[in-house]
């Protein structure tokens, strides 16, 4: 016996229906159970990073400078803050694609001490100098304080003759 | 004795910050001796020709002097340098007639970020050698300053002429005739 067309459309509808439910279930439970990725967390920001690297091409610093190559500088290390590195693996990232010179400040072995001895034995030999050479210019100016001291001593007063004459001298120009 | 030890101390040291600077101008600035070379007709081996350059694609590629009895159009570029962009067609359409006279351009990325150059190779699908100088030091020694820059070299391994920025047609014919001539 052949159902009647009204009710095969029925049951044709709830079949439907019934599969559509099942699906929409069923992908819940794939939606339940895969694996949710948590965002990223940047860990660092733009300018803390660009605060202590360089533009290798204008060897400025990336922070004030402009050119295509400190653009692309900046956008290969936004890459890496998105990808939640921290500054010090961002900085590790420049040193191997720019070697150390992207480094704002180098490395302290080496060659590269030498940027940090070299101002330091400046300063040393300048204290140094200033300490032997001060010692000595004081000790020369006292010398001569004392050279002039000398020179202002007051002659030897008169004896009484040699004072009446010259009271008499000075008497005439009244 | 003892009164010269100061004085003699302070010049020391005042000839050692004065070499230093001297050092540091000289290091910052390019040279340009190449050029006065290719412009007196009296060449000059191409500077730094025993160094191994990284490769662009890993390991380490062949040195210049391998190259030693080849003509070679060094090319330096970044993927940054607009420039470049430019000229890119023009020397893989080169490579291609260079080859087949024993001859080859060889790029050299200049302080690229690698993923970056090896995209930029992709796009333009260039087919040459290109190695990689994140130092900057082997573009000092010809002098480079800004990009590109490109430079021709005999099969003697001297550098017979520059173009100190893009290449243009005549250039590239110049290195090709060199190759065609003697091969």
């Amino acid at each position: 016996m052949r159902p009647r067309p009204r009710k095969r459309a029925l049951s044709l509808a709830a079949t439907l229906a019934l599969v559509l439910l099942a699906l929409a279930g069923a992908g819940g439970a794939i939606a339940a159970s895969a694996p949710r990725t948590s965002p990223v967390v940047p860990r660092t920001t733009l300018p803390a990073v660009e605060s202590q690297v360089m533009c290798v091409t204008c060897k400025i610093p990336l922070t004030v400078a402009e050119s295509p190559q400190a653009n692309r500088e900046r956008v290969y290390i936004q890459q890496l803050i998105d990808r939640g590195e921290t500054l010090p693996e961002i900085k590790r990232a420049l040193v191997f694609q720019y070697t150390n010179a992207v480094l704002a400040l180098p490395p302290s072995h080496g060659f590269d001490l030498g940027v940090y001895l070299v101002p330091a034995a400046v300063v040393l030999v300048l204290l140094a100098t200033v300490a032997v050479l001060l010692p000595r210019w004081r000790r020369g100016a006292r010398a001569a304080q004392a050279a002039r001291t000398a020179e202002e001593i007051p002659p030897p007063s008169l004896d009484t003759a040699d004072a009446a004459r010259l009271q008499a001298d000075m008497a005439r120009f009244d | 004795m003892k009164r010269l030890i100061v004085p003699t101390l302070a010049s020391v040291f005042g000839a050692a910050l004065l070499a230093l600077l001297v050092y540091g101008v000289t290091h910052q600035s390019p040279s340009r001796t190449l050029d006065e070379a290719v412009q007196s007709g009296h060449y000059r081996l191409a500077p730094e020709a025993k160094r191994a350059l990284p490769a662009l694609t890993g390991g380490y590629g062949a040195p210049l002097a391998a190259y030693t009895g080849k003509v070679v159009l060094l090319n330096f570029w970044a993927s940054w340098c607009a420039p470049c962009e430019q000229e890119a067609p023009l020397l893989e359409r080169a490579q291609r007639v260079l080859e087949h006279h024993d001859a080859t351009v060889l790029g050299v990325a200049y302080k690229d970020i690698t993923s970056d150059s090896l995209a930029f190779v992709h796009r333009y699908h260039l087919t040459y050698p290109t190695l990689r100088d994140a130092t900057g030091d082997f573009a000092q020694a010809y002098g480079t300053d800004q990009l590109p820059e490109s430079f021709v070299i005999n099969r003697s391994g001297k550098v017979v002429a520059i173009s100190r920025g893009e290449v243009d047609q005549p250039f590239i014919e110049a290195a090709i005739k060199l190759a065609e001539h003697a091969s």
